[in-house]
């Protein structure tokens, strides 16, 4: 069997999405930001609401996701995006409106733009990508660097004495009531994308009923910024990560777990 | 129907944006701005005409919000005092580069710092100069009555919208709190959701239907792309200069001393100019409208005819700077204005114009245009 005999549709089973564009992805080899980006447009086109779906991209490594997302899309300041997506949902009521934002976009210094969105309630779903360090500028420390990790910023280990500690900002919005649902996920394994992907539908579903605002965190790997190999990121990633990060439903229809 | 009113220029402005059909208002309190976003949630615009208002949780919420709801093709206004348009700038000048559409409201205090919230001139190099980072301007209108902060709202937008930029109301502390009678305009409609999504999709980020994707950003890597995006911008400034400078002359034809004013200080100015004219000096007021574009031209060719000009702002000179580049040295250029929310008066304007231009006699230097472009 030749390849063009493979790629003819009856033959099949899986293949991108359309709202994927072509262009090839920036990211570093091995990093989630691409399985992120790929379960988001999935959702949005088995959902059948591309048309109606405004994205917002952050600035950090994702910057650039309206490159990649074949939807209609608005690149926010640093920080800012959950007030441009309040700007745009509050005019455009109908329409599915999402951010997707990096640690140190969201949790440092968009903390009052995230917190204020979630506690208006605001109609929208924002998709967290959470690795732990500032990708794009090259490696330094983030809000939710762990304890210890040697960073750029932190070459000696993150010392919470001085530094702080990593802050887990999902758990701290699902406390305020306008916050309807908050999820923590990971997509390094088919088994975890899958329930990342569910997530995300619900989080759309959410929108389209007009629940308030849905947060899907997603604990990702930076390899390069760890200086890791793929492979070796996502190990250390379930056992670093998790354990502080914890997988899983946080607050589900309005409640907290 | 048009309505007379007497109504403070905060509120002025705020019923203007309701009636000119703007879709959304985005603010976060300051004095001496307040008015507009109380005016605002008292009227219910959202019963009137369903537009929407909404109060951020800090200046610089509110202009991100601006820039969402532009970016969508939505008509959509924020106002703020000086310290507040200051954290707005980061928003302004993606506002600028990803070329939106917004109108932005200063009402200005004085500063710098948190200064004080008495009516202020200060905010003039902010406004003009870019103030925030790189290479773009601000279109700028400057009230100087109740009744222009009514009707520059629509002026503001109907600029927003020729160029796809974002454009400045620079009002002050004065403006904003004084009342006057003032002529409303007739309510307009609000654009259709299916109007606005022919009208702007090209651009807007409404929902991609069978046309390629909308995408609004300011970011280009590419230096050349990049360098490409600002002439363009370059390109609209030039438009601007050439086909909406707006400014007022009175008492210009046989004036032999000139006072430039805008706002605030135009209107005292005028009374200055009236004092003046009754102790017999002939003196006249140019009053720039826009202070972008500012009226070059019309400054050079009066420095062929007066014997000085004095400008006259609530500030330490900020706009004399641009009159002293419009004027070439042809004459004298002084200054005048008091600071730190201090209202000069007409009196202390004339004696100023005595003191730091007609004391010293005449010392014009002969200067054409052609002679000064070569």
């Amino acid at each position: 069997m030749e390849v063009l005999d493979i790629i003819k549709p009856e033959n099949q089973v899986f293949c991108k999405t359309k709202l994927m564009t072509d262009t090839a992805l920036s990211y570093c080899p091995g990093c989630g930001h691409g399985t992120a980006h790929n379960l988001v447009m999935e959702v949005v086109e088995e959902m059948g609401i591309a048309s109606d779906t405004i994205g917002v991209a952050p600035v950090g490594c994702s910057v650039l996701a309206y490159d990649f997302m074949n939807i209609d899309m608005t690149q926010a300041a640093h920080g800012r995006a959950p007030a441009v997506a309040t700007g745009i949902a509050r005019t455009w009521p109908e329409k599915y409106v999402f951010t997707y934002q990096g640690d140190g976009d969201l949790a440092a210094i968009g903390t009052a733009e995230t917190i204020h969105a979630c506690n208006r309630g605001e109609n929208i779903v924002i998709v967290f990508v959470n690795n732990g360090i500032y990708g794009m500028t090259g490696g330094q420390m983030a809000p939710t660097t762990l304890s210890g990790m040697k960073t750029s910023t932190s070459p000696y280990g993150r010392e919470i004495e001085t530094m702080g500690s990593p802050l887990k900002i999902t758990e701290l919005v699902a406390n305020l009531p306008g916050v309807y649902y908050a999820t923590r996920h990971a997509v390094h394994t088919h088994k975890h994308a899958r329930k990342a992907k569910k997530a995300l539908k619900k989080a759309f579903e959410n929108t389209r009923l007009k629940k308030g605002l849905s947060i899907v965190e997603i604990v990702s790997n930076c390899n390069s910024g760890w200086k890791m190999t793929p492979n070796d990121s996502n190990d250390w990633m379930a056992e670093n990560m998790f354990p502080y990060f914890r997988l899983g439903d946080i607050k589900v229809n309005g409640k907290l777990k | 129907m048009s309505e007379l009113k007497l109504m403070k220029g905060n509120e002025a402005l705020a019923e203007a944006a309701i009636r000119v059909g703007a879709d959304a208002y985005f603010g976060y309190p300051i004095t001496p701005q307040s008015e507009v976003i109380e005016y605002l949630m008292a009227q219910r615009p959202e019963e009137r005409t369903g537009m929407v208002v909404l109060q951020a949780e800090s200046e610089i919420a509110a202009i991100n919000m601006v820039y969402g709801a532009a970016s969508s093709g939505k008509r959509v206004m924020t106002s703020s005092s000086s310290p507040g348009i200051s954290l707005k700038l980061e928003g302004i000048s993606y506002l600028a580069g990803a070329e939106l559409p917004a109108v932005i409201v200063n009402v200005v205090r004085a500063g710098p710092g948190l200064g004080t919230i008495q009516p202020a001139q200060g905010d003039y190099f902010q406004s003009v100069k870019g103030g925030g980072h790189g290479d773009y301007k601000l279109y700028v209108l400057a009230p100087a009555s109740v009744q222009e902060m009514s009707d520059f709202v629509e002026d503001a937008f109907a600029i927003a919208y020729k160029y796809r930029a974002p454009v400045l109301i620079l009002s002050d502390g004065l403006i904003g709190q004084m009342m006057e009678k003032v002529i409303l305009k007739d309510q307009q409609k609000r654009m259709t959701d299916e109007e606005l999504i022919k009208k702007y999709d090209d651009w807007a980020t409404t929902g991609k239907t069978d046309r390629e994707r909308n995408i609004v950003t300011s970011l280009d890597l590419q230096p050349d792309k990049m360098e490409t995006r600002v002439n363009k911008l370059i390109k609209k400034y030039a438009q601007m200069e050439r086909e909406d400078l707006r400014f007022e002359t009175l008492n210009c034809e046989d004036a032999e001393y000139l006072f430039v004013a805008y706002g605030s200080s135009a209107r005292i100015a005028q009374k200055a100019m009236e004092l003046g004219r009754e102790k017999g000096i002939k003196v006249g007021l140019l009053r720039p409208i826009t202070l972008f574009p500012f009226p070059k031209k019309q400054l050079f060719d009066l420095a062929d005819q007066v014997e000085g000009i004095l400008s006259v702002e609530l500030s330490a000179g900020q706009m004399v700077e641009d009159v002293r580049l419009a004027v070439e040295h042809k004459v004298p250029v002084e200054h005048f204005g008091r600071t730190g929310g201090i209202i000069h008066t007409p009196e202390e304007i004339i004696e100023a114009l005595e003191e730091k231009i007609i004391k010293n006699g005449s010392v014009r230097h002969h200067k054409t245009r052609e002679s000064s472009i070569l």
